[in-house]
């Protein structure tokens, strides 16, 4: 009877963990997958900026005065 | 929500960077920008057919004032138009150097500071009820003015005083001196008293507000304008008095723009100290509460009201949360993407000149346009009513009458003089009308 309850426990012990590790993984992947979408719009994001960004940064920063204003 | 006129005015920073060999004047770029706009015209002040002002302003840059429009929603359309006036004028402008020989760029960029410390503004015109005390209207409103700067700032690069930059919520807000004054270039207010109101001087006022920044996201526009306008509605009803007046409105302006955390509590007189986000809901709260008790809230008001709630609320979340919406979120989060990717420092000028970038209003370079079409950004109206509204005046106001004869008079090839409240055609059969009443959009022996 011992024995059968250590196995019965056991095996609805394993069936458990496996029911947890299988969100768990799941959930990992989505984690996964989340974070390869939000470093692939990161990417995007700034792939877009460098085809725009003007060059010589430093100069027109520097050079853009505009009196006169309200 | 209660009838009004509302207007914006936007200065906007002119950039020609001339990378050709040959020595050629800003000015003469500046003339072709005008001509992009003014086709056939050596003007630099002209009122539109759609109703709207573009001239130059002193220290070579161009101005455009949105016609008079009585609906928010209007007021951000006829705004955005004039972006589009100006991005297409800049290609006008880019493929005339061009014929001359010029190896240029031309931007146009509706933000409020350069370089050098120089700021230019965003004015705000709202037609208010002459027989509100203006005293007690400026008290009322200063905190409010103050604290807008959550949800409306454009966001942006300031110097530390240390020789690097940090990140504020409103570039303008640091350039603001005094409470109230008729100042608008040495001392800036943050309310000023210049009163043309454009219509019965014994009925209106005009109330004209410099403090705010040049929005490129139309939500926060909306809001800004909205919110601005349910606030003044309540005050004239006699719905709102000072009860948060502060103990230094100019140092807490600063205090609140220098901090994206939106923590900083500022001192009341009396000596309680508030967020600003504490400061906003206070004002959202008395407005609801206000306009319930009057009656049915209009769907004007309730769309206002509740995406005032929305913001707020989210603000108190977590500011990130509105980086598809509101002007500094969204230039936050770029900026702030940007920089890590790169592993930048925030004083690296790359980020400035992204921040400027940002403001660049034409279609297909600016960085907050191409955000835009790379979904990146919620807009709030249509790009089609926005092409519409390069051409065609609010529906609503005399607007509507000043479009509709200046239309007529270019197609008859008349000299004419026009301004806010009238139009004379100069040759024969001389002839003047006036349009004195802002709401008004039928003329005599017409019906609306």
């Amino acid at each position: 009877m011992a024995a059968k309850d250590t196995e019965t426990k056991k095996q609805s012990g394993s069936t458990s963990s496996r029911e947890d590790q299988e969100p768990e993984a799941q959930a990992s992947a989505r984690t996964r997958q989340k974070a390869d979408e939000v470093r692939e719009e990161a990417d995007a994001l700034v792939d877009q900026i460098d085809e725009i960004l003007e060059e010589n940064a430093e100069t027109f920063v520097k050079s853009f005065i505009q009196k006169g204003g309200e | 929500m209660v009838r009004r006129i509302f207007g914006l005015e936007s200065e906007y920073g002119f950039v020609f960077q001339n990378k050709s060999q040959k020595a050629y004047p800003p000015e003469r770029a500046l003339e072709f920008l005008f001509q992009g706009i003014l086709m056939n015209s050596w003007s630099r002040d002209a009122f539109l057919p759609n109703g709207a002002r573009i001239y130059q302003d002193t220290g070579s840059h161009p101005e455009y004032s949105t016609p008079e429009c009585d609906r928010v929603r209007d007021v951000v359309v006829h705004d955005k138009a004039g972006e589009r006036i100006l991005s297409r004028a800049v290609d006008f402008a880019f493929d005339h150097l061009h014929e001359e020989g010029v190896d240029g760029s031309l931007f146009v960029l509706k933000n409020n500071t350069d370089s050098a410390g120089n700021s230019y503004g965003c004015h705000e015109n709202y037609l208010i009820d002459r027989n509100v005390t203006f005293w007690r209207l400026s008290r009322t409103l200063i905190p409010f003015f103050v604290t807008r700067q959550i949800f409306a700032g454009a966001g942006g690069l300031v110097p530390d005083g240390e020789g690097k930059v940090m990140f504020a919520l409103s570039p303008r807000a640091l350039h603001i001196r005094e409470k109230i004054s008729c100042s608008t270039t040495s001392s800036r207010p943050i309310i000023n008293t210049r009163d043309e109101p454009h219509a019965d001087p014994q009925k209106y006022r005009r109330l004209h507000i410099i403090v705010g920044d040049s929005n490129m996201s139309e939500l926060s526009n909306y809001l800004k304008v909205g919110a601005t306008a349910l606030v003044l509605q309540v005050i004239e009803e006699g719905g709102l008095h000072d009860r948060m007046s502060l103990e230094d409105p100019i140092r807490s302006i600063r205090e609140i723009s220098l901090d994206p955390t939106l923590t900083r509590k500022v001192r009341l007189e009396g000596g309680r100290e508030m967020t600003a986000l504490e400061i906003q809901w206070e004002y959202l709260d008395s407005v609801r509460s206000f306009l319930s008790r009057e009656g049915p809230v209009s769907p004007a008001s309730r769309e206002i009201l509740d995406l005032w709630e929305r913001v707020l609320s989210e603000l108190g979340r977590d500011p990130s949360r509105l980086s598809r919406e509101m002007d500094w979120c969204i230039k936050f989060r770029t900026m702030g993407q940007y920089r890590e990717a790169k592993g930048l420092e925030w004083s690296h000028p790359v980020l400035s000149m992204l921040d400027y970038q940002y403001h660049d209003v034409h279609v297909d370079r600016g960085l907050y346009n191409r955000l835009v079409r790379s979904g990146r950004v919620d807009r709030l109206v249509e790009e089609e009513e926005v092409l519409c509204a390069m051409e065609v005046p609010p529906q609503t106001t005399r607007a509507k009458l000043r479009g509709a004869h200046i239309r007529q008079a270019m197609k008859e090839h008349r000299s004419f003089t026009v301004d806010w409240t009238y139009m004379r055609l100069n040759d024969p059969p001389q002839e003047t009308v006036h349009w004195s009443d802002p709401f008004r959009n039928w003329e005599n022996g017409t019906t609306e």
